[in-house]
């Protein structure tokens, strides 16, 4: 029994650093004194210093965090509404066909949205920028947060709405006052999904950016084309700190919003893998 | 009855604009697309080019058969993973860690596996401290696969974790109760029920994988077409939206084939 | 909901912060800044020495606003779809044309070009440009090998038909081009590279389906950094991104078959909503000034079209016949003409086929 688990743990340790193996072969070159992800000419922090004064760069972070947290946050409103709707509805034709159709752009593959979202745009004339990058952001997030929080309604006591209703609660007061508190770990789980799609997300944006504006992904394609840029390692290292971070926080607000539920953790993770 | 309607009312307009605009309309004008010929008139044509094609034809079966290899790989790494974290203590924290790695820029990945793999790049100094002469790994199939399934094994840990860490750990201990060894409550217990996170991962990663387009050049040098690949080259650079359409409307139906054959767990999912 | 609105106003802060934060970023760098003294110049990616750009900037006040493009067709594609309005592009000449007959630029006004004078008349009144009515040199090249004298001896590879020696099994990597791969092809079977001919066209996909074997890789602009850094030991590309891998590694060499292959421009036009056209113009007489022109050229690597500046530029670049061929090796060269929407798409097609072939 013994000696079998050290051997799982081995095949763990193996998954997890062929996981972090890239990561950290950026980060560590991000130190590099030479400039090429070759050999090793000695420590510097000289990247880190081109990452700083290259305005181009740091305001494509600021756009592309712009756009990731304002198109979760849009994409978590609309879709708490989707939600909604979706778990008020009786008739369960209509409801099939509304999941279908949320679950569309789930499973769509990005160059498919962002080919079509470019058609879209083309034939309403549209200008390429900002606003159409901000707007197919929020709408390949919205079906993931519909996902995150539909599940939390269905586990809602339906008495707690009647109760409300008995009392005379309205509309606003229903939703503000019972619903809402319930599902909140739902929507904070849709926002933290969307906001790591937006950032990850390089297809679509590829496809539907124009008038200079470009997020990192678009930007760091460009540049590796040209060549390895080791500032881009640098952001890259940063990067990951962030994330490193986030994750951190996230993790520490799921277990505080799941106290007493043990599998809540999982349950908010779990539709990630539908996202794709 | 009334407050009711009001407040649907209320909720439908911004999700219904949403539905309308960027799922419904996109879809339609993409298959308006693939119908038309370049100054609008309606045509099989594009149907016609594309399976009349035996390149075209063949690349499609290459695509999927590249995401089924990819798939593969990914199953077989992901579920001792997913396996095996279920049985770890802080197995959250395992999994934020698994997450993690998706939160880096999928092409900052990417462009870390080009440094890794080019002639004089890591791997072959270090296997050439070995004696061993560099080998030609980057623009090979190899690495193709092995980078896309790196990105995607996330992806496939994650359902299948969530399904095994659904399963009640009575089950495997009637299971031992009643005399099944370890393998045997692996083989008809464990998995059984963990089928339905299989399949979600499955596809999570087969449809991506179908579409991917920039590793394929990054990593693949243009030497792997995808159906991805062929409509990014038909929209931005050939500039045929239509036959690029055409693929598209395949690729979709490949992907609602696939959501049907692993159809059962998001509507399970979903009603729960 | 307390949390959630407070969380919402978080958000919403952060936000404000990121958007001033990238007020200020678009300040520094001139982009989104519509009304401003600033110059949108779309250029293909790494293509002027940005201390130009710099000291444009310092002599009229103008900012420049740097997007980059990655083939013609994605240039064009911006441009059509019309939604973003540039000041001046650099494509090259076929695509010239082609923007030309489709209505996207608009005719330089001569009076206000001061520089024109500066350049070769080698190199003005082209085909696709008569009179220079539309477009103002920027630079000119071949289309070549580059090899590297490590692996690969250079009597091995003087031809284009060299490449399909058995002997470079694996070892090739091409320029993602459909005009530029089948031209070579077209070349080797003697036939023009602005063929158009059904026949031609197949056999010339029926050669080059041969060619699979050896190629390693079809990519863009990446190919120079992968020659200077060992990756491959040939590579068929343009002759500036040859000097730039060239500059790097010194075993690297480039050749101009002799039987013939392509020559480029790429020229700088104003596109038809184009909004600052003084900077445009300021632009345009400060890139023909000889100092400059010869700066970005020393910076390139590509040749240039002005040749007050090439009197300046050091004798070793100068007199490079691998940068500035020899009369005869030019008189064999070829310019590319916009096909037309039809022979264009079925160039692609053939060429996205021969992608398609397995090994």
């Amino acid at each position: 029994m013994k000696g079998k688990f050290k051997w799982s743990n081995l095949y763990l340790v193996f998954v997890f650093v062929l996981l972090y193996l890239p990561i950290f072969f950026l980060i560590v070159y991000s130190f590099n004194a030479g400039d090429v992800m070759q050999g090793w000419d000695g420590f510097s922090w000289k990247h880190y210093v081109e990452l700083f004064v290259d305005t181009r760069i740091l305001e494509i972070v600021v756009n592309t965090f712009l756009v990731a947290l304002l198109s979760s946050l849009l994409a978590s409103i609309i879709g708490t509404a989707g939600a909604l709707f979706i778990y008020n509805q009786h008739n369960q034709l209509i409801k099939n066909i509304f999941l279908s159709l949320n679950n569309i752009l789930l499973v769509s593959p990005d160059v498919i949205i962002g080919a079509s979202f470019l058609i879209l745009f083309t034939v309403i004339g549209f200008t390429l920028g900002f606003t159409s990058v901000l707007l197919s952001h929020i709408a390949f997030s919205i079906p993931i947060v519909v996902l995150m929080v539909l599940p939390r309604l269905q586990e809602m006591n339906p008495s707690l709405v009647t109760a409300a209703k008995d009392l005379g609660a309205n509309n606003w007061q229903m939703l503000a006052r019972v619903v809402l508190p319930v599902i909140s770990p739902g929507i904070l789980a849709g926002f933290f999904m969307a906001f790591t799609y937006s950032l990850d997300d390089f297809a679509v944006t590829f496809f539907v950016t124009g008038n200079g504006f470009s997020t990192l992904s678009v930007e760091i394609y460009s540049r590796a084309r040209q060549g390895v840029s080791l500032e881009i390692n640098a952001l890259s290292a940063m990067m990951f700190l962030v994330s490193l971070l986030l994750v951190l926080v996230y993790y520490v607000i799921s277990k505080r919003s799941s106290k007493g539920k043990k599998r809540a953790g999982t349950r908010l993770v779990m539709p990630a893998t539908e996202g794709l | 009855m009334k407050a009711k309607q009001q407040r649907q009312i209320f909720y439908i307009v911004p999700y219904g604009i949403w539905l309308l605009l960027f799922v419904i309309a996109p879809l339609m004008l993409m298959l308006f697309q693939s119908f038309t010929t370049s100054n609008g008139h309606f045509t099989l044509g594009n149907y016609g080019a594309y399976f009349g094609s035996g390149t075209y034809l063949r690349m499609t079966f290459n695509s999927v058969w590249y995401a089924f290899l990819i798939t593969v790989i990914t199953l077989v790494i992901s579920y001792p993973t997913a396996y095996l974290l279920n049985q770890l203590k802080q197995k959250q924290f395992w999994l934020l860690l698994v997450i993690l790695p998706t939160w880096i820029n999928l092409l900052l990945k990417t462009y870390a596996f080009i440094g890794l793999l080019s002639k004089t790049g890591t791997v072959n100094s270090f296997i050439s401290f070995w004696g061993v002469a560099p080998q030609q790994l980057l623009f090979s199939d190899w690495s193709f696969l092995l980078v896309a399934a790196y990105i995607e094994i996330p992806f496939m840990i994650l359902p299948i974790f969530n399904s095994l860490a659904e399963i009640d750990p009575r089950l495997s201990q009637a299971s031992h109760d009643l005399g099944a060894n370890k393998w045997q409550t692996l083989r008809y217990v464990i998995f059984p029920l963990s089928m339905p996170g299989v399949k979600a991962g499955i596809q999570a990663v087969f449809i991506p994988s179908l579409s991917l387009f920039m590793i394929t050049r990054l990593i693949g040098g243009n030497r792997v077409i995808t159906l991805g690949t062929a409509i990014e080259e038909h929209f931005l650079v050939t500039q045929n939206w239509q036959l690029g359409s055409t693929i598209g409307v395949i690729l979709i139906v490949a992907m609602i084939v696939t959501m049907i054959l692993t159809r059962d767990r998001v509507r399970k999912n979903i009603r729960k | 909901m307390k949390k959630l609105l407070s969380g919402i106003m978080v958000i919403l802060v952060i936000v404000a912060l990121l958007f001033s934060a990238q007020r200020y970023f678009s300040s520094q760098t001139g982009t989104g800044d519509k009304d401003g003294k600033v110059l949108n110049l779309y250029n293909w990616g790494d293509y002027i020495d940005p201390s130009l750009l710099k000291k444009f900037t310092k002599e009229t006040g103008y900012k420049v606003s740097y997007e980059t493009f990655d083939s013609n067709e994605a240039m064009y594609m911006k441009i059509k779809q019309g939604s973003t309005s540039y000041d001046l592009a650099v494509p090259s000449e076929y695509m010239i044309e082609k923007m030309k007959a489709d209505h996207l630029l608009q005719p330089l006004d001569h009076r206000k070009l001061t520089g024109l004078k500066n350049y070769d008349s080698r190199f003005l009144n082209q085909t696709f440009d008569k009179g220079n009515k539309y477009s103002v040199p920027y630079f000119w090249g071949t289309l070549g090998i580059i090899y590297n004298d490590k692996y690969v001896q250079a009597k091995d590879v003087q031809h284009w038909d060299d490449l399909w020696s058995p002997k470079f099994r694996n070892q090739i990597m091409l320029i993602d081009s459909a005009r530029d791969v089948l031209g070579i092809t077209l070349i080797t079977q003697g036939k023009p590279v602005n063929d158009k001919s059904e026949a031609d066209l197949a056999a010339a996909q029926g050669k080059l389906t041969t060619l699979m074997p050896n190629v390693k890789a079809i990519i863009a602009d990446e190919i120079k950094m992968y020659m200077a850094q060992d990756e491959a030991a040939i590579a068929v590309t343009y002759s500036g991104e040859a000097a730039e891998a060239m500059d790097k590694n010194p075993h690297l060499h480039y050749v101009v078959p002799s039987e013939g292959s392509n020559l480029w421009f790429d020229n700088i036009v104003m596109p038809k909503n184009a909004k600052h056209k003084t900077a445009a113009y300021a632009f345009l007489n400060f890139m023909s000034e000889p100092k400059n022109a010869a700066q970005n050229a020393e910076y390139i690597g590509y040749a240039t079209p002005n040749k007050k500046a090439l009197a300046l530029l050091p004798k070793s670049i100068r007199g490079d016949r691998q940068f500035y061929p020899d009369a005869k090796t030019v008189s064999h060269l070829q310019t590319y003409d916009d096909l037309g929407q039809k022979w264009t798409e079925k160039y692609n097609d053939a060429f996205l086929e021969f992608k398609m072939t397995q090994r």
